[in-house]
């Protein structure tokens, strides 16, 4: 259950080719397919929705200037028609699409894309995605609320946008497409105020034509879409407050097309030995890892033999049984589909007595006792206690702290908590670049009071060549600027400030009607499936 | 009368105010920040304060207790940290469908509970007696979630008779108040019993058996409206375990009422909807045992408001 913080821009595991439709099924044009969902989705405002639920909602309601080649994480245009980057990497200039039109109606002008940027930084907007604009120039004024607007975004006339950046950023780009910085018409938003997140206005490729609180939302096909024949779909309805138990039922039962929070753990044996049932299943990767942190600030942890030691004595495939083998064995931070992932390089080798070597060397040899946090769901305490046991293999004692995640996150925030096992709380990408997964989870800037570098690590030479990396920004230089990448989380290893455990698998399950590439099924960042370009086949 | 109604309700909203202070405690001193759950993970920490401050949230406890209350008072119960939406809209939206689950579990339970307890007390010590008993314990311990989950499965995948959860019509009822009908019945089943062990024993019963009433009359005439006082005491009761029951239920069933918006509301830190859910479940609680001693007297009159 990772439905609070976690957000998705996901890549595939498995090198899925580019999205294809020429080579897919013909698509077809029409019909309702209903998606299920525990929660009720918590808003539709693309300054404010950042849980995995809404993303993809958000993303079929609005667009931004960058988009994805649907079932990919390859970047493509979006409401821009093209780009251009100065050759100092400082200047981004976008040329906006011709008519484009909102769903109310009116023509998308450079001034909405400039009024949705201030907006999500605007402090009185309270978008908990503000921190991902820190490179555009102005930035600090305007979120620390000093200035009205950004000074480094501009429309110089009403089809272009000027982006200055304070510093060269590569991953610019892919910020151009997460839903923040998604373009809102400012007279809608001033007209509904706080409510805007239930009454959403966009440009995307359907529109929200009904939300009853607690039940359901039904979204409709934008007749005036601007990719001429998208989305297939007429509707799609989003049905809220079902137990995903009771949403596979009902899923079995031809019901529901999409089941969105997945197959439950305890239903995941069973339905995978059914044939029938298995071929509706759509498996692929996410760009997630789950990882033991163990803080370096506090003895016995900040001797690094002893982290080490750690890292040898995680006997990863058996952890990944207790999950009904739904991941892969994690050697590195990255998951094996983020680009600057370093192949060939295995990790810390499962090791008992290699581990208890260190341990002694480190001074510990008659180990120690320590407290494991980890969040109060299934499967994270079963997890737990295997870690458990294989660190007591090693004569570590750690006795687990099972909490409501909140607590855990808190515990990790404030340096509470000697190890923390991550599940439930893990780190899932927001877009597919490897420099989202240092920053807040490994670098100085998240080892702070409240920060979610749990591990409190902080290597300021490291910091340094992040900052470097990112700023190779001409894409000529991609492969250098992700060897940089690859050295920084070689050398995160070495330091072992984590235990890196397992990259979870992704399962989609959908009815047997739905058509469509699979890719769009487990689309890298439309959890659960790619709402514009799925249609149904009867 | 009027001065007994005046008194009570004087005392149900000091138990409201009470209620909602010992809340707002909780939540306060909950090792969970509410701002983080907002601000997201990616938040710097100029973020982080810059929510805080303007969710007065870096306000010293009771300047933040005392604005809920100057707010509530007004009428508004704030807006959701999360969903943004203002929680007075959240909860009338979802307070019909708890409303309706409320009298409809009720009603099963009185008509399990009650027939069954009467059945249980006139064949006292028998086998019946014992089996029964047995039952209403079995039922009261048994686990929601399970219930709820098999009664789903028999009759609504397997038989079809029912629709797999959900909310709109008669059909989409059945299942969850049966499920907290045949749970709650236990409660209503074991205090019949014992109500009615005594009534039958008492002397206008050998009166009325004595002057050659069948037994039926005695029972339903006599006996029955005596031993019912406790039955109506235990509703009010009941409704306080009702609000701690339809989490579950409301969850399973895809029911939406106030107790799946308190759930989700409770993983999410959303304190204003936790704050309102409370208060207007304390409400309920508060009104249904005032009637509940309204209406003891009406059936017994040798009951004196006082």
């Amino acid at each position: 259950m990772k439905k609070l913080i976690l957000s998705t821009a996901l890549a595939t595991l498995m090198a899925l080719p580019a999205f294809a439709p020429a080579q897919a099924q013909e698509p077809k044009h029409g019909g309702n397919m209903v998606v299920t969902y525990k929660d009720d989705v918590a808003t539709l405002d693309p300054a404010i929705g950042y849980d995995w639920q809404n993303w993809s909602m958000i993303k079929s309601v609005f667009d931004g200037l960058m988009d994805y080649e649907p079932g990919t994480t390859n970047l493509r245009p979006g409401l821009a028609e093209s780009y251009e980057i100065s050759d100092d990497g400082l200047t981004y200039t976008f040329k906006l699409r011709p008519g484009v039109k909102f769903h109310n109606g009116r023509a998308l002008v450079a001034d909405d894309v400039v009024y949705s940027i201030n907006r999500v930084i605007n402090p009185a907007t309270q978008s908990p995605g503000q921190g991902f604009f820190g490179m555009i120039d102005g930035y600090d004024a305007a979120a620390e609320g000093k200035a009205e607007t950004v000074s480094g975004v501009s429309a110089p006339d009403a089809s272009t946008i000027v982006f200055k950046l304070s510093r060269p950023d590569a991953t610019f780009l892919h910020i151009m497409a997460l839903n923040f910085s998604f373009v809102v018409p400012k007279e809608a938003v001033e007209e509904a105020g706080a409510d805007f997140g239930k009454k959403p206005v966009g440009t995307g490729a359907f529109k929200l034509s009904e939300w009853t609180l607690g039940q359901r939302l039904v979204f409709e096909k934008n007749a005036d879409y601007w990719i001429s024949g998208v989305p297939y779909l007429d509707s799609f309805t989003v049905e809220v407050g079902q137990e995903p138990v009771v949403a596979l039922l009902r899923a079995q039962n031809g019901e529901v097309d999409i089941p969105g929070d997945g197959i439950p753990p305890a239903k995941f044996v069973e339905v995978m030995k059914d044939e029938a049932q298995k071929s509706l299943v759509v498996e692929g990767g996410q760009l997630h890892t789950g990882y033991i942190t163990m803080n370096v600030t506090k003895a016995p942890f900040d001797k690094v033999e002893v982290r080490r030691a750690v890292n040898m004595a995680i006997n990863k495939d058996r952890i990944i049984q207790v999950i009904n083998g739904r991941a892969v064995p994690a050697t590195q931070p990255l998951p094996p589909s983020m680009p600057g992932y370093t192949k060939g390089y295995d990790g810390y080798k499962f090791d008992q007595d290699g581990a208890k070597k260190l341990l002694s060397e480190a001074g510990y040899a008659d180990g120690f006792e320590t407290e494991l946090f980890v969040m109060n769901t299934d499967p994270n305490p079963r997890i737990a206690q295997a870690i458990q046991q294989d660190l007591k293999a090693i004569g570590i004692n750690a006795s687990i702290k099972s909490l409501a995640q909140a607590n855990v996150i808190e515990a990790g925030g404030a340096g509470n908590a000697p190890m923390i096992w991550s599940g439930g709380m893990a780190w899932i990408a927001d877009f597919p670049d490897p420099a989202n997964f240092y920053g807040p989870i490994l670098g100085c800037s998240g080892a702070v009071e409240g920060g979610w570098n749990w591990a409190k690590y902080c290597n300021a030479d490291l910091d340094k060549l992040a900052a470097e990396a990112d700023s190779i920004v001409d894409p000529a230089k991609a492969d250098e600027r992700l060897a940089k990448w690859s050295e920084i989380y070689m050398k995160v290893m070495e330091d072992a400030p984590w235990a890196p455990v397992f990259n979870e698998q992704r399962y989609t399950m959908k009815s047997a009607r739905m058509g469509g590439d699979n890719a769009l099924y487990v689309d890298p960042v439309s959890i659960p499936v790619n709402y514009d370009y799925v249609f149904i086949k009867e | 009368m009027a001065a007994y109604i005046l008194r009570r309700l004087v005392q149900s909203a000091l138990i409201l105010l009470g209620v909602s202070f010992i809340t707002f405690v909780l939540l306060y001193v909950l090792p969970a920040d509410p701002v983080r759950q907002i601000a997201g993970r990616s938040a710097t920490a100029a973020t982080v304060e810059s929510i805080r401050q303007q969710l007065g949230l870096d306000q010293p406890f009771l300047v933040q207790y005392g604005n809920y209350l100057w707010n509530l008072v007004q009428g508004d119960f704030g807006r959701s940290y999360l969903q943004k939406t203002e929680v007075a809209e959240l909860l009338v939206s979802r307070l019909p469908a708890t409303l309706l689950l409320l009298v409809a579990a009720i009603g099963c339970e009185l008509l399990i509970g009650l027939p069954l307890g009467i059945i249980a007390a006139l064949n006292r010590g028998k086998a019946i007696d014992n089996g029964l008993m047995l039952t209403s314990f079995l039922t009261v311990s048994a686990p929601q979630f399970v219930v709820a989950l098999l009664l789903l499965f028999v009759f609504a995948v397997k038989l079809g008779w029912f629709p797999i959860g959900g909310y709109g019509t008669f059909a989409h009822l059945v299942l969850p108040a049966l499920t907290l009908g045949i749970l709650g019945s236990g409660w209503y089943s074991r205090i019949m019993r014992s109500s009615m062990v005594d009534v039958l024993r008492a002397d206008f019963i050998r009166t009325a058996r004595a002057k050659g009433l069948g037994r039926r009359k005695v029972i339903l005439g006599h006996a029955l409206p005596n031993a019912i006082l406790p039955i109506i005491a235990m509703i009010g009761i009941d409704i306080g375990l009702f609000m701690s029951g339809i989490v579950v239920v409301e969850s399973v069933f895809g029911w939406p009422g106030i107790g799946q918006l308190a759930w989700q509301a409770i993983q999410r830190v959303d304190i204003p909807i936790i704050m309102g859910v409370t208060l207007v479940s304390a409400c309920g609680i508060v009104i249904g045992n005032l009637i509940a001693d309204l209406i003891s007297p009406l059936i017994d009159p040798r009951i004196k408001l006082r």
